[in-house]
């Protein structure tokens, strides 16, 4: 049986002072990248703030979705890991924060990533006026974005209190009750989900490249946000396991894991695939816009981050042993967590500053495509906050749910 | 020894040993056919000669006999070949991605749910062959050498791709299908008493000792197919809907299309198995075995794929309005509220409505509402196509060429002809093959079986 002392998990100081560190480079990486950046209104300041606001925020929603599924599907095998998801979705007030920050900026004209923000664009008036966007208005007018940025907010933020709430209840109180509440609910969080997932992608995303539409969209940015999820999961699974804790998970618990990081893989190179064979296919203008501005820039970036996240999952997870190797999980996993990041990066950048980056400090700005210390340094210390959130958020209950009544099934999980 | 949570509900009800399981799946095979059953053959025959009669009449007389003009030139045709295929793809769903899921639940539906995904493939493959016109013609999809006396066939079409996808998807789940009936034959031969019988389940069971060396390649191959098979599930149908996703006809390109199709061929396709299941398992005895657990969870799968399908929909109509193309927004409006608005409310109701009736557990765990429903939502699936197929080329670009499309009695006659063929060939099986998985069924006997469960046998 679990030792007593590892039912709880405790922060070790090292990894806290880590944390720590990598959120001391991020904040110094983003006063300096404030300074450096020439380009109109510190577009690219902005844009990669809402990359690293989105990215971990979207790993965050993927805890909330897999968990709310583990429920909704009766699944055994994961009720030893429901703590992990839980801390996971932990860090949502904070990945939305960030976000509101992003969107808040723009509705206040601080930047311009979305264009349609500017009220110029919708006046036909205007020397700005733009026909295309103003006949999304009804869509993308103030309020009605703002009202389903706070429907989305409520949604995913009480959902979360009450799965947190009801799965602390379980430990103490035992029974199945409570079980079959977050079986109900968890279905029911599903249903928004199913909706929310494709409309915040249109909202934030999307909506950047202003005149382009794709009706895959949706459940590709969903797929992607799932597939690092799960890595995170698996990585934090396997040094939790490194670190003494988690005895009862198996390598059965670990191929399952990594079961779920090369499907979701080869769901998200799928959705990929077929969206962008469609749009090349048929070649038609409003639709091929997308993939022209990011194939003048950048190309080669795009087509090594498809090949990345296809190829290294197909190849290297397909392997029954390599999913149960910790090694292969977490490198490749770490690998395809960076990778599904530059696929974010790929939404974003080429839609806002265009390949154009005035980048420098005092007199000397010049024209560069990215500023790769800067890009790193913000990344790492929204990493660092990620995992601080995390984990302390993991030491705020038992590691393992004592009372879920699949824990004996968990346990004996073999495949 | 392993059990499984106390709070999940065995899957194998009663107390059964496992020699009852043998005489309750090989019994039916061993005695004489019943008389439902030589009624239901007999009309599902005469049905399916005459759709037999319809096609030898369509390949004399021409493609002309079809209700197509110049302008709506895909209609019933295609129509009932994707919905085919669709119903071709629980299936596999089933045997494939629910083994890599270790689904228990599987082993009592995926025999008789992959026997009626061979045949519905079976079924969808006469439209687009005879649609051909001279189908003796029809090994040109095939990438034979230029002397042979065809041209190379174009790899660029979409069309071409589905010969591939669709016979890979075949011969795997066929191939699948049989290693699965091994075990199955070879008990069915040391149990038969008839000579002749005997012979014939001997040569069909492959030499079947029973090993345990047998039985460790039986589950390898097992995953290995369901690994091969699961990449299947999803390639067939999305090569399908790219049929239509790969043109620049409004409504019909859309890149959602691919994810959308697989979904609503799954949630077709389960609404088949429900349909065939829940008459065979009354006939057929089998209660204990497909109950009403099973039947729930395929109604949740039902719900799943249905609202991922009516999620589609709205994406599909929200984009159309907001990319602000013409051509795109009108292909919906007039979806909606055009000349065959009718069959849009038809999909709408049936597809997106009526299964979330299942959201009561009273209604999931109904034998008769399932049953309704599962026949709605097959008639909704076979309105999606026709939606998507005709509503969009009936009003295209240019509004000179406009028209409707009006079906011929040869258009009704194969389409009921081959709903004749497939019960006729799914009748047949029932007969003469163990509709359950019964060695499979045996693994989990002590795992989830009620009376081991409850201990009370044991």
């Amino acid at each position: 049986m679990v030792h007593d002392n590892k039912l709880h998990f405790t922060f070790p100081k090292k990894t806290r002072t880590w944390s720590m560190a990598l959120m001391a480079i991020g904040a110094v990486s983003m006063i300096l990248g404030w300074m450096f950046d020439k380009t109109d209104h510190h577009q690219y300041w902005w844009a990669n703030l809402l990359i690293n606001g989105f990215f971990f925020f979207a790993v965050a929603l993927g805890a909330l979705f897999f968990y709310a599924l583990q429920y909704a599907a009766e699944v055994a095998w994961s009720a030893q890991l429901k703590r992990i998801f839980e801390a996971m979705f932990a860090y949502l007030p904070y990945g939305l924060a960030v976000v509101a920050i992003v969107l808040l900026a723009g509705q206040l004209h601080i930047h311009h990533l979305y264009h349609w923000m500017d009220p110029n664009v919708h006046d036909p008036n205007h020397a700005d006026y733009d026909e295309i966007i103003a006949n999304k208005k009804p869509y993308l007018s103030a309020w009605f974005f703002w009202l389903r940025m706070v429907v989305y907010a409520l949604t995913f933020l009480l959902f979360a209190r009450a799965f947190r709430r009801w799965s602390i209840q379980e430990d103490e109180l035992g029974g199945i009750d409570l079980h079959y509440k977050q079986y109900r609910r968890g279905a029911l969080f599903l249903v928004f989900f199913a909706v929310f997932s494709s409309t915040i992608a249109w909202d934030w995303l999307m909506s950047i490249d202003t005149h382009w539409y794709s009706t895959m969209y949706g459940w590709y940015i969903f797929s992607g946000m799932w597939v690092t999820c799960m890595i995170f999961a698996t990585i934090l699974v396997v040094w939790l396991k490194d670190n003494g804790y988690l005895s009862a998970v198996n390598t059965s618990h670990l191929h399952d894991l990594g079961k779920w990081v090369f499907a979701v893989s080869m769901l998200w190179s799928y959705l990929w695939f077929c969206q962008y064979m469609l749009i090349w296919y048929s070649n038609i203008p409003e639709e091929v816009t997308y993939f022209q501005t990011r194939y003048e820039h950048y190309m080669y970036g795009m087509w090594a981050i498809f090949a990345v996240n296809f190829a290294v999952p197909f190849y290297v997870m397909i392997s029954r042993d390599a999913k149960r190797n910790t090694k292969y999980l977490t490198r490749v996993g770490a690998i395809l967590f960076l990778s599904h990041f530059f696929d974010l990066y790929m939404a974003v950048i080429p839609g806002t500053i265009h390949g154009h980056l005035e980048w420098g400090i005092g007199e000397h700005a010049h024209h560069i495509t990215f500023a790769w210390w800067f890009e790193i340094g913000m990344f790492l210390g929204f990493l660092g906050l990620f995992i601080y959130v995390v984990l302390n958020a993991l030491t705020k209950a038992r590691l393992i749910p004592v009372n879920h009544p699949m824990l004996k099934e968990s346990e004996h999980h073999q495949i | 020894m392993f059990k499984e949570a106390s709070i999940r509900k065995p899957l194998i009800l009663g107390h059964k040993t496992y020699h009852d399981i043998t005489n309750d799946i090989v019994g039916p095979i061993e005695g004489p056919a019943p008389r439902q059953w030589k009624i239901a053959t007999t009309i599902a025959a005469i049905v399916a000669l005459y759709g037999i009669g319809c096609i030898m009449y369509l390949v004399a007389a021409g493609i002309g006999t079809w209700g197509l003009n110049k302008t709506v030139g895909w209609a019933w045709d295609i129509t009932n070949f994707v919905w085919w295929v669709g119903i071709g793809h629980a299936g596999t769903l089933i045997s494939a991605v629910l083994l890599l899921f270790r689904q228990r639940w599987r082993m009592a539906i995926n025999r008789s749910a992959e026997a009626m995904t061979i045949f519905a493939v079976m079924m969808a493959a006469v439209f687009p062959v005879f649609h051909m016109g001279r189908v003796w013609m029809a090994y040109w999809t095939l990438p034979l050498p230029n002397q042979f006396g065809s041209l190379w066939p174009n790899f660029n079409s979409a069309l071409m791709w589905d010969v591939f996808a669709i016979s890979t998807y075949f011969s795997v789940s066929l191939v699948f299908w049989y290693i699965g009936l091994i075990p199955d034959f070879a008990t069915i031969r040391d149990r038969m008493v008839k000579p002749r019988m005997k012979r014939v389940y001997g040569i069909l069971s492959f030499g079947w000792s029973g090993r345990a060396k047998h039985w460790t390649r039986f589950e390898e191959v097992s995953l290995v197919l369901a690994g091969i098979a699961t990449p299947l599930v999803f390639s067939v149908h999305s090569i399908v809907s790219m049929d239509f996703a790969t043109s620049i006809v409004p409504g019909w390109h859309a890149t959602i299309f691919p994810p959308y199709f697989v979904s609503g061929a799954i949630f077709s396709g389960f609404a088949m198995v429900l349909t065939l299941l829940l008459i065979m398992r009354k006939t057929m005895r089998l209660e204990a075995y497909i109950h009403l657990k099973h039947i729930e969870y395929m109604n949740i799968v039902i719900i799943v794929t249905g609202s991922i399908v009516g999620v589609a929909y709205l994406t599909e109509l929200f984009i159309s309005w907001y990319s602000g193309v013409e051509y795109e927004s009108y292909a919906f409006i007039n979806r909606f509220s055009g000349p065959y608005s009718w069959s849009y409310w038809m999909m709408m109701t049936c597809n997106v409505i009526s299964p979330q009736l299942f959201w009561f557990k009273k209604i999931r765990t109904s034998l008769p509402a399932t049953f309704i429903l599962s026949i709605v939502v097959n008639i909704g699936m076979w309105f999606e196509r026709f939606v998507i197929i005709v509503t969009s080329i009936h009003r295209d670009y240019t509004p000179a060429a406009w028209g409707e499309f009006h079906p011929t009695i040869i258009d009704i006659g194969m389409f009921i002809g081959t709903i004749g063929i497939f019960f006729t060939l799914f009748l047949l099986f029932a007969r003469y093959f163990p509709v359950l998985a019964l060695n499979e069924l045996k693994t989990i006997l002590k795992v989830s079986g009620e009376s081991y469960k409850n201990d009370k046998a044991h």
